[in-house]
């Protein structure tokens, strides 16, 4: 039973980063910092409550500002570049975020321990869930509330005038631009979003596993951060969530027993969805399609 | 209302467009036209502020808006069309309206949240407006990109007329174009001449631009050659000469 409890939680979190690629690259920004700014909030969240003695949710607030602040600070000069360039600059981003934490020590003495970030030893101990007594499924129902409250945020926000002006930078920034939109500030403020909402998610992640290090933040992490809105499609928050359930409950645990293959196949995936699905799992033709079946069936049972 | 003041633009070595003064009277539909390559395009960029100009003025109503930048200028009154059609195709066509609502007299009395997350009533009712007047409103729906092409090159005017501007560039409208269309065009052209609308407008379609402007300036190699009623346009040597080639050269 732990074990699903366990791989909800990771789908959770990981659906959490997902969205926050989500939200950048409605401006058609592919940023590969998302794992960065989810560092950010996964070492600030676990500070505050091993070393500060902060509670929870005040915490994940904020390692999420944090680590929005600084999606906003890194997003002036690297959205000055497109495409491929963003792509670099961004992992660039990534992996500086990274090598400091792999050099990052400091430690303090709480309950006759050393604790905090140790460099390469990575960040122990950040035991808040298991000292107050919360339980696996406390802890699950904890990260999916933060999903759920996360998700309505960006449904609603989809369908307001603001995901309208996001797709539309996204897809032609010249006829944005003439149209009286300041693309700059648009694609900053979506950076910014996707960095309070990585920072979330990262704070989730350390305090579930408890133990955290440089290279769980890698470029692997930052690559699947993308592919999960990439292969969801763009359409909805829910593109994205099922592609983490793909990805992260048939592909990870599902095929486990395949070994190392599991990544060939991932690999592959993507290509493959890339060329059969270009706009994603759930495109807008998908949505037509299946508004058509339920109005057909409405229609057979009347 | 508009005024271009010796108006410049160099690419490298090419004299794109070279010390072109041209005004623009509040009311009026004022014709652009010359050869392939003579500035048009480049024109209307400068005046949306595209890219810098390399010397010069672009004045509206008595303000200097060289160095402002473009998306602002929308909202001082200034929208365009594309010559080659730049719609968001993956939104709905009532979308890419919504989107383009950008005028400081729409934004300036909304509050953040209303303007952004809600879209007030009163500009659904504008858009919905729009889309009847464009023979739009059974489309409101579809993607973008699922229209026809005259039906993209209608939405895409709305969309320039969604942000309520004063002067509207358009850059070759009628381009593609079948004559029953050109001709809903033209209508539209004078409607929007009768609410006040300024239009300039650049079209190789010389009907047309015969037919509905008030004046035209015509353009050669960067430079303006003639500038005058269609009559006195055509009549012009100059101008039969920029497109025809002169008589020895023929």
């Amino acid at each position: 039973m732990d074990f699903y409890l366990g791989l909800i939680q990771i789908i959770g979190v990981h659906t959490l980063l997902g969205l926050s690629a989500y939200c950048v690259l409605l401006t058609g920004q592919v940023s590969l910092a998302q794992a960065g700014f989810f560092a950010i909030g996964a070492y600030v969240a676990g500070m505050l409550t091993v070393l500060a003695g902060w509670p929870i949710i005040p915490a994940l607030i904020a390692a999420s500002l944090v680590a929005g602040a600084m999606a906003c600070a890194v997003g002036f000069p690297a959205l000055r570049v497109k495409g491929l360039m963003l792509v670099v600059a961004t992992t660039a981003f990534g992996e500086a975020v990274r090598l400091f934490f792999f050099n990052f020590n400091y430690q303090l003495e709480r309950g006759g321990f050393r604790l905090g970030p140790h460099g390469g030893e990575g960040f122990r101990q950040i035991r808040y869930f298991p000292e107050h007594g919360w339980s696996t499924l406390d802890v699950m129902l904890f990260i999916w509330a933060v999903v759920v409250l996360v998700m309505a945020a960006l449904w609603w926000m989809d369908r307001s005038r603001a995901g309208a002006v996001l797709r539309a930078v996204g897809e032609d920034e010249l006829a944005a631009q003439s149209s009286g939109i300041n693309v700059t500030a648009v694609k900053v403020t979506a950076m910014t979003v996707g960095g309070v909402i990585a920072g979330a998610g990262g704070g989730l992640f350390a305090h579930y596993t408890t133990h955290i290090e440089h290279v769980q933040f890698g470029v692997v992490l930052a690559t699947f951060a993308v592919a999960y809105p990439i292969l969801g499609g763009l359409s909805n928050v829910f593109g994205t969530l099922l592609a983490v359930i793909f990805i992260q409950g048939f592909l990870i645990e599902g095929l486990r027993f395949m070994g190392d293959w599991r990544n060939l196949l991932f690999g592959g995936l993507i290509v493959l969805a890339m060329n059969v699905r270009p706009r994603g799992l759930i495109d807008a033709g998908a949505i037509a399609a299946l508004r058509r079946l339920l109005r057909n069936k409405e229609r057979a049972g009347a | 209302m508009l005024e271009l003041k010796g108006l410049t633009k160099h690419f490298g070595g090419v004299r794109a467009v070279d010390n072109v003064d041209l005004s623009v009277a509040q009311g009026e539909i004022l014709g652009l036209i010359g050869p392939n390559g003579s500035g048009k395009s480049t024109i209307v960029n400068l005046i949306c502020g595209l890219f810098p100009l390399t010397s010069g003025q672009v004045i509206l109503r008595g303000t200097d808006i060289s160095q402002v930048p473009p998306h602002t200028r929308v909202g001082m009154g200034i929208a365009r069309t594309f010559q080659n059609i730049r719609l968001f195709g993956q939104l709905t066509v009532w979308q890419n309206l919504w989107v383009a609502q950008n005028s400081a007299e729409q934004v300036g009395n909304e509050n953040f949240l209303r303007r952004w997350l809600g879209g007030p009533r009163r500009a659904r009712a504008d858009i919905d407006r729009a889309l009847a007047f464009f023979d739009l409103a059974h489309k409101r729906d579809e993607l973008a990109a699922n229209l026809a092409f005259g039906e993209q090159r209608r939405l895409e005017f709305a969309r320039a007329l969604a942000a309520r501007p004063a002067l509207v560039l358009l850059d070759e409208p009628a381009a593609g174009m079948n004559a029953e269309e050109i001709d809903q065009l033209d209508a539209r052209i004078r409607k929007l001449r009768t609410e006040g609308v300024t239009i300039l407008l650049i079209e190789h379609h010389v009907e047309l631009v015969m037919a509905v402007t008030d004046r035209i300036a015509v353009l050669n190699f960067g430079q303006k050659i003639a500038e005058g009623t269609p009559a006195e346009v055509q009549a012009n040597p100059l101008v039969r000469e920029a497109y025809l080639g002169t008589a020895t050269a023929a």
